[in-house]
């Protein structure tokens, strides 16, 4: 018989190429069933009353005429949700007896049609009372203040503070301080597809919520309470979303609203958001007040920095007032500053309450840290670029949170990005051109910042389950708790796969969208899903590949070690030789005198710290660093800002799928965008005046400039291949690199984003003024 | 219940008959009336794009237009780009520029940059930036988009010339 001889498999890696996300073909042919247009027989729509105003008492309320309407199978209240306490401080119910803000959700009517629950909420009557309001955290905390809540005197919300070292010695030796208040304001997610849930109840009243949330597990804990009704007995399908970016970080009332719904009625039902209702319901980013100080040296060291922080905590308190935890660590968790002062204190207001949103308190800290660096390096009269690697921490640094900067490379990022984009020369040719006339103005901004990038363990786990199994046709199933919200975990798990198993990327299947089979995960949050799911992932691929090289070992008489998962087969690691087709290993390891399964499970627990009640710890398994610069021409006449091209450098760790990364930071960088330039909740007296996107100017493709983005590998010990965290340094970054630019362009700052036309012209011209 | 009427026209190359109520907009016809749910909802008020199908070779908005105008038109919508071969050309290249991210705009975004695309083949990434102005996408910050229509532009003249 003629001997075929196999042809080597050779040794390929996946890591750092680019893969495709496994979803996007059926997104791009509009097949994909979103929760927005799922139909469940037998569904109702819900509808929800608004108050509509931002402090008021309800005097009575009549659904009568809406209970009356044909179609219409129940109108709820206020009533039926008392003691339904939930939220981070219990401080909200799903349904509101008292007005204290205007998209309170004064009551909900379940009905056949949109059209007719609409109808029905136009029968309902309210009677209410106004009273006077608090729209912010300064008119809050007058003595003279309407109290909004019994047991928070003062309005207080919560409270923060970081002291580390002496602060009367350390101005005292500072030659320069930078002293600035900096007000960042309320910005909302805009998510495409707006907020959206589908509930329904069995007879064993158990609930099964399609929800678009992004942290399933602890989400059923927090849903619990708002329905009084055990977390055990709620099941949560995830079906895929419009974006979320942090706004499905915390339990809205519409979720317990659907929930309340479908028990009244028995039926599914379906409460989905117009784009109205999303802007005006939605939370927000955390609005503040920031008093920073920082001081150094003549010859440019730092010396302290102080912050002094004040919250807009709105209405209720979900994850926004919570920001500090974040702030106090990146306020001065990236530059050497030995001592340091914050506080924070969170004040009730008749606002829209703030959520988590991608950058999560770091954005606003940013905003204020980057402006002083730059505002010192001019005092000191030295390229912000030598200050900033002056300054510039080293790998084995601890920072006086706690946080450990194993491997640090802000100063290869600080350097690459400068070199990249030429910027001490053009910072300098700029400036020189500053007083000069000429209605245009180029000018260049550099800004760096720190976030973790392992995770962030305030809750007592950060850890992720991971269920894995090969099946008789070499077929790979991976459950696990890390969900997919757009980000692109779904093709870095199929990378790491594939890279541990050697099997085509076709052939793995993802099952990640139902808490009733996906093991537990903490949620997309902190930048952590590609390093704990990654981690998760690779480890329970080893386990698998242990157990089946153990198998071929036995079966091929080759020992295990020597052995590889190739192109699909069992080869000799060292020449590629195929052995045996992976799948035919499979059936007869199935099939043999002692039958087993490849089916393993893995519980990945980073090695952070929890953090205690002080929130100082080493909380995150890997922390990383970006740097931007920004370059921009201003129209000095009518104060617009063109970006013209951003270069940033970053720390990644490792490059896993080079598309998905690439594309998470051109996202995060168009947030960062539109935060910097155009994006702002108009409020007044607590009610949203441009609830639309015509008035909400997101970033268009127009205003997209030329990105030049630089990945530094740093190599980080626990990472996924040494990968870090990445998608929110992107965002975090952008806005104060642009206002340095501004400052650089103009000799102007602005300290309350966004940089809008109107603000940049007459800040133009008051300077000019000034100068006069 | 609001008057309604009967309408006849081509739908993704398929003649189709159906009775609207005469408020009713071409976008509520397609999801809810015709089950076609790959045109999305984002606004309902003509300001992102998400809603984009082709009315008679060209773009529009299908949250402003009423269903009735649909009567003897020719209406393409998102899953009638794909051809039995499998994507076409411009939804192909959004796949592998990794364009898409959570997808909720890109049935829209990839009606029109189908559109701009087959209007001139030789289009600037300029022009596709001008001509992707009325499509709003939170996520990817239209990078990769531009990436994608520029393949297909490249393909589209190498075919040609
Ligand atoms: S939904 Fe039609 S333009 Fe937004
Ligand atoms: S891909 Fe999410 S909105 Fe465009």
């Amino acid at each position: 018989m003629e001997q075929k001889v196999a042809t080597p498999i050779e040794k390929k890696t996946l890591i750092g190429s680019r893969v495709k996300k496994p979803d996007a073909a059926d997104k791009a042919t509009g097949k994909t069933r979103y929760i927005n247009d799922m139909v469940l027989p037998q569904m109702l729509i819900g509808k929800v009353l608004f108050a509509g105003r931002p402090h008021a008492k309800i005097v009575s309320i009549d659904v009568s005429a809406a209970e009356r309407l044909p179609g219409v199978h129940a109108v709820l209240t206020g009533k039926d949700a008392a003691g339904l306490k939930f939220g981070f401080v219990r401080d909200n119910v799903p349904l509101k007896e008292k007005v204290l803000c205007e998209h309170d959700e004064i009551a909900a009517v379940a009905a056949d049609t949109e059209e007719i629950a609409l109808k029905a909420l136009e029968l309902i009557k309210v009677e209410y009372e106004d009273l006077p309001a608090v729209f912010s955290p300064e008119a809050g905390r007058e003595a003279s203040a309407p109290q909004l809540r019994e047991n928070f005197p003062d309005n207080k919300s919560l409270r923060f503070e970081f002291k580390h070292g002496d602060l009367a010695t350390a101005e005292a030796a500072s030659d320069f301080i930078a002293d600035n208040i900096f007000r960042p304001h309320h910005v909302t997610h805009c998510c495409m597809g707006t907020s959206c849930a589908i509930a329904d109840f069995d007879n064993n009243g158990k609930l099964t919520i399609w929800t678009q949330t992004q942290y399933p597990y602890n989400y059923k804990m927090d849903l619990a309470p708002a329905l009084g009704i055990a977390p055990g007995d709620i099941r949560v399908i995830q079906p895929p979303v419009g974006g979320a970016f942090g706004s499905k970080l915390d339990v809205y009332p519409y979720e317990p609203i659907a929930a309340l719904l479908a028990r009244k009625t028995g039926r599914p039902v379906k409460v989905i958001y117009s784009r109205e209702e999303e802007f005006k319901a939605s939370p927000t980013r955390q609005a503040a007040i920031i008093h920073m100080r920082t001081g150094c040296t003549r010859d440019g060291t730092l010396t302290f920095r102080s912050a002094d922080v004040l919250l807009d905590n709105g209405a209720y308190t979900s994850w926004g007032p919570t920001i500090p935890v974040i702030m106090m660590r990146t306020t001065s968790g990236h530059y050497r500053v030995p001592v340091v002062d914050f506080q924070a204190q969170a004040i009730y207001t008749n606002n829209p309450y703030a959520g988590s949103f991608r950058g999560y308190g770091n954005v606003q800290t940013t905003f204020a840290t980057a402006q002083q660096m730059d505002i010192l390096a001019d005092q000191v009269d030295i390229d912000p670029l030598a200050f900033h690697l002056k300054n510039a921490q080293k790998s084995g640094e601890v920072t006086p949170q706690k946080s450990f900067l194993r491997e640090c490379v802000l100063a290869e990022c600080l350097e690459t990005a400068a070199r990249a984009s030429d910027y001490s020369r053009k910072r300098a040719a700029y400036a020189a051109e500053r007083g000069k006339p000429g209605r245009y103005k180029k000018g260049i901004g550099l800004a760096s910042s720190i976030h973790n990038a392992g995770g962030a363990k305030i809750h007592k786990s950060d850890g992720i389950g991971t269920i894995l199994k090969v099946d008789d046709y070499a077929r790979v199933t991976v459950i696990t708790g890390a969900s997919e919200i757009g980000q692109g975990i779904d093709a870095v798990i199929n990378l790491i796969v594939a890279e541990e198993l050697g099997v085509p990327l076709e052939h793995i299947t993802i099952i990640n969208n139902d808490s009733d089979i996906a093991p537990w995960d903490v949620g997309v949050h902190a930048s952590r899903t590609t390093f704990i799911a990654g981690n998760g992932t690779r480890r329970a691929a080893r386990k698998a590949k242990a157990q089946i090289l153990k198998a071929a070992e036995k079966m091929l008489g080759e020992p295990a070690a020597a052995l590889e998962l190739r192109g699909g087969s069992v080869v000799r690691d060292q020449c590629g030789t195929p052995l045996i087709k992976l799948d035919r290993l499979l059936r007869q390891m199935h099939f043999q005198a002692e039958p087993e399964l490849v089916m393993v499970t893995d519980y990945y627990e980073p090695n952070s710290q929890p953090e205690g009640a002080d929130h100082v710890s080493d909380h995150s398994a890997a922390y990383s660093h970006a740097v931007h610069i920004a370059e921009i021409t201003v129209d000095t006449l009518t104060g617009e800002i063109k970006v013209d091209k951003i270069t940033s450098a970053q720390d990644v760790g490792r490059v896993i799928n080079r598309m998905g990364l690439e594309a998470q930071t051109e996202g995060g960088i168009a947030i960062g965008l539109g935060y910097a330039l155009s994006e702002n909740m108009q409020l007044e007296g607590g009610m949203l005046k441009n609830p639309c996107f015509r008035d909400y100017k997101l970033i268009t493709a127009p205003e997209m400039p030329e990105l030049e983005m630089h990945f530094i590998e740093s190599h980080c010990a626990e990472g996924p291949y040494g990968a870090k965290g990445v998608s929110e340094l992107p965002t975090i970054v952008i806005a104060p690199a642009i206002a340095n630019a501004l400052f650089n362009a103009t000799g102007v700052r602005i300290f309350n984003p966004p940089l809008s036309p109107e603000k940049v012209a007459r800040a133009i011209h008051e300077t000019r003024q000034g100068g006069n | 219940m609001s008057l309604a009427t009967e309408i006849k026209f081509t739908l993704n190359g398929r003649p189709v008959a159906v009775r609207v109520p005469v408020t009713m907009k071409t976008l509520t016809m397609l999801r809810d009336l015709l089950g076609l749910t790959g045109t999305k909802y984002a606004c309902g008020e003509g300001e992102c794009g998400a809603c984009t199908v082709k009315v008679d070779g060209k773009t529009l908005n299908s949250c402003l237009m009423h269903a009735v105008d649909c009567d003897g038109r020719e209406v393409v919508t998102i899953e009638g780009l794909k051809t039995p071969e499998g994507m076409n050309p411009m939804q192909r290249a959004f796949v592998d520029h990794g364009a898409v991210q959570c997808g909720f705009c890109m049935p829209g975004m990839i009606m029109q940059a189908d559109y701009l695309v087959g209007e001139n083949p030789n289009l600037t990434r300029e022009d596709a930036q001008r001509g992707l102005e009325g499509n709003l996408c939170r996520c990817t910050g239209y990078t990769k988009v531009l990436d994608a229509v520029g393949s297909v532009v490249e393909q589209k003249c190498c075919g040609r010339c």
